[in-house]
């Protein structure tokens, strides 16, 4: 793991691994949308309701893989101090957000014709807009507390690890509580969703991780980016002055 | 160092151990407050719960369970539906007048939301379907569980 610490070697990986992430999750991606939303069946009781199933699920997934991904960066980077540990947690907020967002929209728009309501204050769609809103909160005191290292600095990494709690509160909320929202299709092994649904789902979540990936590793380069042209407009300005 | 020397351990470790600590109390925390919800998280009341703990009649609350298959029926006046929610232990005649969501069929889920009135009738102000977890193709509908089965097997 401190091989991967070190910035330099860090950048060396990413100028590749970027690229590769995001045209590798966009090819799958759109093969698994164009699938999703124009040949797959239709459901037996939703009908074309059910496609919105293949942005909703990747996105609810990321939402939480993105918050998971702050508070393991944020352990790391409190304990051991790697600086990049706190830039990657600052990076994976923002598109953790966004897929949050995602989420909660897609879900409203799936509700109003599949339950009759846009939405409900049940266990699993309240504790997935507190999630959105721990990452506003997150981002806003990250860029609040930003140290000369650019990492997020010690009071984010610890709201982020707090935060964490939220997480599997979200996943067993409709298995703890009785909620609107139906309970978990995919558990260990089994799946309740046809194969017609669930290839592409899965295809389309795997496309999705990806470019979430991507989009981390090219946050990080340029949040790096960022500490260099300051530190070397730093040194400028002391040579001159 | 005087933390060094406190434990015999290096800052990382006594990090990691202080860390380790929080965590365990902040997870402790949660459980409690979870324990805590766990009624008044829920999003409605199940029949049985319904039937044993019976809610005042002007207090709104929400029932849910599956639609009894057969009991759903339109009253004279068009507008007015009444049908049993049952969840397998207790039931639960409900009467709603309006329009209700596509997917609320007999057999599936629902979620009412209302007043319980004295005669033991749930009065409806508000439908909502419930959906399960499963997702199946309108072709395979019509079929038995096996065709379904062997139409998968050979498409796989």
């Amino acid at each position: 793991m401190h091989g991967f610490a070190n910035p330099a070697r860090f950048l060396r990986i990413a100028r590749w691994l970027t690229p590769l992430c995001l045209a590798v999750g966009l090819v799958l991606t759109a093969a698994a949308l164009t699938y999703g939303l124009f040949f797959a069946p239709a459901d037996r009781l939703m009908g074309d309701t059910v496609r919105i199933l293949f942005i909703h699920v990747p996105s609810a997934w990321l939402g939480m893989a993105g918050w998971t991904t702050i508070a393991g960066a944020s352990l790391v980077e409190l304990v051991w101090r790697h600086p990049l540990a706190g830039i990657a947690a600052r990076a994976a907020a923002a598109p953790g957000a966004v897929f949050t967002a995602l989420c909660l929209a897609t879900g409203s728009i799936w509700g109003r014709p599949t339950w009759g309501t846009w939405w409900v204050w049940d266990g699993r769609l309240t504790s997935m807009l507190v999630l959105l809103f721990l990452y506003f909160g997150y981002i806003a005191l990250a860029d609040a507390t930003r140290g000369e290292g650019g990492s997020s600095g010690r009071v984010a990494a610890i709201f982020g690890i707090v935060g964490a709690v939220n997480v599997p509160i979200i996943n067993r909320s409709v298995v703890w509580w009785n909620s609107l929202h139906q309970p978990p299709s995919i558990t260990m092994g089994q799946s309740a969703i046809d194969p017609a649904f669930l290839w592409p789902l899965l295809i389309a979540t795997f496309g999705f991780t990806l470019i979430f990936a991507g989009v981390i590793l090219a946050r990080m380069r340029a949040i790096l980016a960022d500490i260099q042209a300051e530190a070397r407009l730093r040194r400028k300005a002391m040579a001159q002055g | 160092m005087a933390t060094h020397a406190a434990g015999g351990l290096k800052p990382k470790h006594q990090r990691l151990v202080l860390l380790g600590i929080a965590l365990v109390v902040l997870i402790a925390a949660a459980l409690l407050a979870i324990w805590a919800l766990r009624n008044q998280a829920s999003y409605f009341y199940v029949p049985s719960e319904i039937v044993a703990n019976p809610p005042a009649p002007d207090r709104g609350v929400r029932l849910g369970g599956m639609v009894e298959k057969g009991s759903l029926r339109t009253e004279s006046d068009g507008v007015t539906i009444a049908f049993v929610v049952q969840d397998g232990e207790a039931r639960v005649p409900v009467r709603f007048s309006g329009i209700v969501p596509s997917l609320f069929v007999e057999g599936s889920g629902v979620v009412a939301e209302g007043t319980l009135g004295t005669d033991g009738t749930f009065v409806a102000t508000n439908l909502l379907a419930k959906h399960d977890e499963n997702y199946v193709p309108r072709e395979m509908e019509a079929m038995t569980k096996a065709q379904a089965k062997s139409v998968v097997a050979e498409t796989q």
